[in-house]
């Protein structure tokens, strides 16, 4: 980015709520159904219906107005934003304009550098999703109107964002927050979060605002940056070159890797929002916010301060581990099983993670169950198998899934330490190995680590690293 | 202020609505019959009166998170002017350009 300039971003995300059924009617709230089957008069908008809100809504919204630090509005209205679109058939998308539920929270963020910063949160209002429509078949648009109506809420930030990678990690740490909470599985890919852009640009020092564009159509965490990237690239590109930015909106291409107007004829928006006459408003009183802040789980920063404090781990496991919730918990299952915070937070970071990478699994999936994780873990503390052994444990593990302690044995790879057979072997690989014997003799202690390697190799492995080395140290000075 | 004719055509066209001339410039002048009445009501003080979003004063009225029966997809698509078997049909919104 050109040094001269700095970037203005804020942005819109829409989370798509996990209730069991619709915002306004009782119809199952699930993505993936066959077409048009979780529908009913009140979500497809027939004439005369009622919607009645439901109660989960406004408990998901308090929650995270709750978890990002935003006011609750003792008082909320309902408005009806107006525009004609086949994938709304009310004609209204039943939204808050006025009074939304939250206001003025912010989130904090760690940049690259290491430096904090705060960004505002302007609003969280509740509304409902459209309908999905499918372009690609013949000369006619189809519709599903499953997802129409389906609970959403739309979390509004400041412009406080400088750069891409700002506006990334804030929305990062958003969805961290909504499936810490439980109210959005957080998959951009399946569009359960959905984040639009709000850019301009302008000289540093400059106190004005520039002409922003709104960039929409990004459907994974890397794409908003990239694309954010683009478009403060393209402003810097046109007012270098002694143009002016248009307000408009832009799709991101992301096979391209550019932004591209959209028609303009979809953009003129004149939603004349109203107040919703057929939904009473909302009103949360303290009795109300404060069960409702009770069911609060522990959010990832204050689990990150604990894994610090109690289990000692350092800052850099503590972040990896509590970046999702799924693997903090996996995490303190397998402390269930042992008390080695230390190993668990390293196998988890290393073999563990690395099988859900490749395999792209969720950590619900992983085969191996927690406790076996930690099972294995205690077979080393115990000194019955070396961790190189451990290490061939794990993939039958993974294929087995069962106590790590019948498979050592099934497969005999209990460590030895018995000291009378550790003697005999390192009598015999000493009577081999005389030059190494003389070399150790002559000062070159470093030769011990080939003959630790001697027995290892002869007694596959097994051998209790520990007592080999011991063993070896005496039987050599008992030479001099 | 007053309403022109501009203002009701472009009303209409937000609402999908076609109008003849001449219910063009009839609701031009009803429209501006009503914005005069308001510019009396303007004239009272309301500057400590809460603006009111509802008439009445209910409030909270909610539905648990429980799971009501869906209409069947051969009802649901009964009315529509036209679909398929599994979508409702309407012509393409979105050009292939």
């Amino acid at each position: 980015m050109n040094q001269k300039y700095e970037a203005v971003i804020g942005l819109e995300v829409h989370v798509q709520l996990l209730t069991k059924t619709k915002t306004f009617c009782g119809c199952r709230n699930k993505f993936g159904s066959p077409p048009n089957t979780n529908v009913c008069p009140v979500c497809m908008g027939h004439p005369g219906i009622l919607p009645v809100l439901n109660k989960k809504v406004v408990e998901f919204a308090v929650l995270l107005g709750l978890a990002t630090n935003c006011e609750i509005n003792k008082r909320s209205i309902f408005a009806r934003k107006n525009y004609f679109y086949p994938d709304l058939p009310k004609g209204w998308q039943t939204s808050q304009f006025e009074l939304p539920i939250c206001e003025h929270g912010f989130i904090d963020i760690v940049k690259s550098d290491g430096l904090e910063k705060r960004l505002g949160i302007t609003r969280i209002h509740m509304e409902e999703d459209a309908g999905k429509l499918i372009h690609d078949q013949g000369t006619d648009s189809l519709i599903d109107l499953n997802r129409c109506g389906t609970p959403l809420l739309e979390i509004v930030s400041e412009p406080d964002m400088r750069s891409a990678e700002e506006a990334y990690l804030y929305l990062v740490k958003l969805k961290q927050i909504v499936t810490y909470l439980g109210i959005c599985d957080g998959n951009m890919e399946e569009g359960s979060l959905r984040c639009d852009a709000n850019v301009s640009i302008r000289l540093k020092g400059e106190k004005k605002l520039g002409t922003k564009t709104e960039v929409k159509n990004m459907n994974s965490f890397r794409n908003v940056e990239k694309a954010i990237e683009a478009e403060i690239d393209r402003q810097i590109d046109i007012i270098e070159d002694g143009g002016k930015i248009i307000q408009q909106t832009l799709l991101w291409d992301a096979d391209s890797g550019d932004v591209k107007p959209m028609r303009s004829k979809e953009e003129s928006h004149d939603y004349r929002y109203f107040p919703e006459p057929d939904l009473m408003p909302v009103l949360v009183n303290d009795d109300w916010r404060k069960s409702i802040s009770e069911s609060l789980p522990e959010l990832p920063e204050h689990r990150k301060k604990r894994f610090i404090d109690k289990y000692k781990l350092p800052e850099y496991d503590a972040e990896l581990l509590t970046a999702e919730k799924p693997v903090a918990d996996f995490y303190e299952a397998v402390l269930n099983t042992t008390d080695d915070f230390k190993s668990a937070s390293n196998w988890i970071m290393g073999d563990v993670l690395k099988i859900i990478n490749e395999r792209k699994i969720k950590i619900e999936d992983f085969p191996v169950s927690p406790e076996n994780i930690g099972r294995l873990i205690n077979l080393i503390n115990e000194g019955l198998i070396s961790s190189k052994i451990a290490k061939e444990v794990f993939p039958v593990l993974l294929d087995e899934n069962k106590d790590p302690r019948t498979i050592v044995e099934e497969k005999s790879l209990l460590q030895i330490s018995d000291d009378s057979f550790i003697e005999e072997v390192v009598g015999n690989i000493l009577g081999n190995n005389m030059d190494q014997v003389k070399q150790y003799l002559d000062g070159k202690e470093k030769v011990i680590g080939f003959l630790v390697g001697q027995v290892m190799r002869e007694t596959k492995g097994k051998a209790n690293p520990a007592a080999v080395n011991k063993i070896l140290k005496e039987k050599l000075e008992a030479f001099r | 202020m007053s309403v022109t004719k501009k203002d009701v055509e472009y009303i209409a066209k937000l609402a999908r609505l076609e109008l003849t001339e001449k219910e063009t410039e009839n609701y031009t002048d009803q429209l501006n019959q009503i914005l005069d009445y308001m510019e009396k009501l303007n004239e009272l003080d309301t500057s400590n009166i809460e603006p009111l979003s509802h008439p009445v004063e209910n409030f909270n009225v909610f539905r648990e998170d429980i799971i009501q029966p869906s209409v069947s997809r051969e009802d649901a698509l009964k009315n529509a002017p036209d679909a398929n078997e599994e979508f409702f049909k309407v012509p393409k919104v979105i050009k292939t350009d």
